[in-house]
């Protein structure tokens, strides 16, 4: 595999640092049948395949949480004090953290509150919090960084600027700060908000430089001197050629989001409680960790499957149409 | 060269600005109302007016800030009279919590915080730059697709994960680490080293993935230089071509991820100082958050974007000296 420097700059983002003098990267674009090549590829690699397969089951898990639950018997806020030991100051009764027939992942100590229904319902806020702040972040990054790119001059330096102090800002101290200052309703709403405010400048730089030296490619002089507009040189012939950058960029992007929704959740100022998510699940399960490992490692375990699947799943894209490009 | 410095610290306090701006807007216009929290319970209107005056917070916005700012650089009195508490120099306020001088609380911290970000960037680094040379060496062989392996793991478990397992496995089923308690270096080395292991391993790890990757493609990529071929070319042992030719332009951009790295880490690391207990700068951060301590919490974003934007044009500054390919006018 060779490696071209947008694999470098790819690299530098998901570091969260940048590279100075790293050279611009080359335009990605490629014919609509290399798709099919593509495609064909990803469903002969086994990782990747499982990778996906994991990933759509959590989705389908979050979506179907209500039904699930109504199957396992226990709502993600019941208390079930029969299932712990009130003597021995909430432990779970029963072997693993009280696993078995009622209970499949057994309960938290303490409240008794069914892990399998928090988990499947942790599963929405994660995915739901971790697609909405990519699906915006993505929107925001392509927006500014073709606008900066391709215009250049004082907007290309209003928004570098931007990104430069963004970039520099200690974003989670900050993030956190924000969080805690700011009322609780709609939390999750906020963290979307938040978590996009910080993130857009890693994908926006990408776009920018890719756009950048795409604009002074023969085809879009022969569009400009056919008379297409500058809307129509963006969106027919730019954007298009920035698909398979944007596609990695964003599966790369979806992990980290898990992990940062997941993060501030874990230090208090993330999802509100009762709600339940995997980070918070972690967080409260601290206390216990030595008594009762079950009780972390379970979300513990879904949580970093499901970041391993997006960064795998990341990578195997990445190579795949690099691949192509070499 | 004289230019491009001035440039450099020019941006780096107008960014700095910004975040003191941004910090206090958001601060000032976010959190409930600190002089309630500080009188208490027994509250009268009075003491809360007293209150607000003393702190200034009677004053609007643009007074305020610029009280801090002058503060920030010139110290600054609190109330007048026989009361009045004079706050030196790098003036950060006081703790609304604990009274205590925000700079004071800061210092106290640094050096353990030091202390965990120095031992965690010797263990990415060495781990990192090895790891990445080793699969460079092997690329496609076994030893590169395992390394590979490895740091997408370590890529994806979020550090309290780790940090938990790591303590669940070493501390309490293996039993071969004593539960982590505050000892200070000369009283018990050995203890004192056994308790910042586990925060070291857990910091090191993401980051050890991140540096392996990099010097992994770095030197891969370098190797394809013609400048290297022509040197093997020409005949060199494979070891000169490696160490005179090909090492120097794949480890330099190291250098630059690198200084970010570890000054975003000096200004605390709060998930896994919180985890382990260790009385550092994030774990201070932490809890005034909890608190809404408005004080410390700017104190430390401050701290952090100081430490982040000095190590950023302390490594442009590197970068130039290393890479002569990049002198004055990139400033990409």
């Amino acid at each position: 595999m060779s490696f071209t420097p947008t694999e470098l700059e790819v690299e530098g983002a998901a570091g969260g640092g940048t590279v100075p003098g790293a050279p611009v990267p080359p335009p990605a674009g490629r014919p609509a049948t290399e798709w099919r090549r593509v495609t064909r590829a990803f469903l002969g690699d086994r990782v990747a395949v499982a990778c996906s397969v994991y990933i759509v089951l959590i989705i389908l898990m979050a979506v179907a949480a209500p039904l699930l639950v109504k199957i396992s018997g226990y709502g993600p806020l019941e208390f079930d004090q029969d299932a712990v030991d009130p003597n021995l100051g909430g432990i779970p009764l029963g072997p693993a953290g009280g696993m078995g027939a009622d209970h499949w992942f057994g309960v938290e100590p303490g409240n008794g509150r069914d892990i399998f229904a928090r988990i499947v319902y942790g599963a929405r806020v994660s995915m739901l919090i971790a697609i909405s702040a990519t699906l915006l972040t993505t929107f925001l990054g392509v927006v500014f960084g073709l606008v900066a790119g391709y215009f250049g001059g004082r907007v290309d330096m209003v928004v570098s600027r931007v990104m430069e102090f963004l970039m520099a800002f200690p974003a989670l101290i900050f993030m956190i700060a924000v969080l805690s200052a700011l009322p609780a309703e709609n939390r999750q709403f906020l963290l979307v908000l938040v978590i996009s405010f910080f993130g857009w400048p890693y994908l926006a730089r990408i776009v920018r430089g890719q756009t950048m030296s795409l604009k002074e490619r023969e085809f879009v002089e022969a569009a400009k001197a056919s008379g297409a507009t500058s809307s129509q040189i963006i969106f027919k012939e730019i954007l298009p050629n920035l698909a398979s950058t944007i596609i990695v960029m964003t599966t790369l992007a979806v992990p980290g989001y898990v992990g940062t929704e997941a993060g501030l959740s874990f230090l208090g100022v993330g999802v509100v409680p009762p709600t339940p998510s995997w980070g918070q699940m972690i967080a409260s399960s601290v206390p216990w960790y030595a008594v009762d490992p079950a009780y972390f490692l379970i979300p513990g375990a879904f949580l970093f499957l499901l970041v391993l699947s997006f960064t795998v799943l990341g990578d195997r894209i990445r190579r795949l149409l690099g691949e192509g490009a070499a | 060269m004289i230019r491009f410095v001035a440039d450099r610290l020019l941006g780096m306090l107008v960014v700095l600005f910004l975040v003191c701006l941004f910090t206090f807007v958001i601060f000032f216009v976010l959190s409930p109302d600190p002089a309630v929290q500080i009188c208490g319970k027994n509250c009268t209107p009075e003491a809360i007016d007293q209150i607000r005056a003393n702190l200034g917070l009677d004053q609007p916005f643009w007074t305020q800030f610029g009280t801090f700012l002058t503060g920030l650089f010139a110290g600054r009195t609190y109330g007048t009279g026989p009361n009045a508490i004079d706050c030196a120099a790098p003036c950060l306020g006081y703790s609304f919590q604990s009274s205590q001088a925000v700079t004071d609380m800061i210092a106290q911290r640094l050096p353990v915080s030091a202390t965990v970000a120095v031992g965690a960037a010797v263990l990415w680094l060495l781990a990192g730059v090895a790891g990445g040379l080793l699969s460079a060496v092997r690329e496609g062989r076994f030893a590169d697709r395992f390394i590979a392996g490895l740091t997408l793991t370590g890529m994806s478990i979020p550090n309290y994960v780790l940090a938990l397992s790591l303590q669940f496995l070493l501390v309490v089923t293996l039993g071969w680490l004593p539960f982590p308690q505050a000892v200070a270096f000369t009283d018990d080395p050995v203890r004192w080293f056994q308790n910042f292991l586990m925060p070291w391993i857990v910091l090191a790890v993401g980051m050890a993935a991140v540096y392996t990757r990099l010097t992994r493609a770095n030197v891969i990529e370098t190797l394809q230089e013609n400048y290297v071929r022509t040197a093997r070319a020409k005949g060199l042992s494979p070891g000169l071509v490696w160490r005179r030719h090909a090492l120097r332009p794949a480890l330099t951009p190291i250098v630059t991820i690198f200084g970010m790295d570890f000054a975003g880490l000096l200004g605390g690391a709060l998930i896994t100082e919180t985890v382990f207990g260790i009385n550092g700068i994030g774990k201070m951060a932490a809890d005034s958050i909890t608190k809404n301590d408005q004080p410390v919490i700017m104190g430390v974003t401050l701290l952090a974007a100081f430490l982040v934007v000095v190590g950023n044009m302390v490594v442009d500054l590197l970068y130039t000296a290393i890479d002569p390919r990049v002198r004055v006018g990139s400033s990409a």
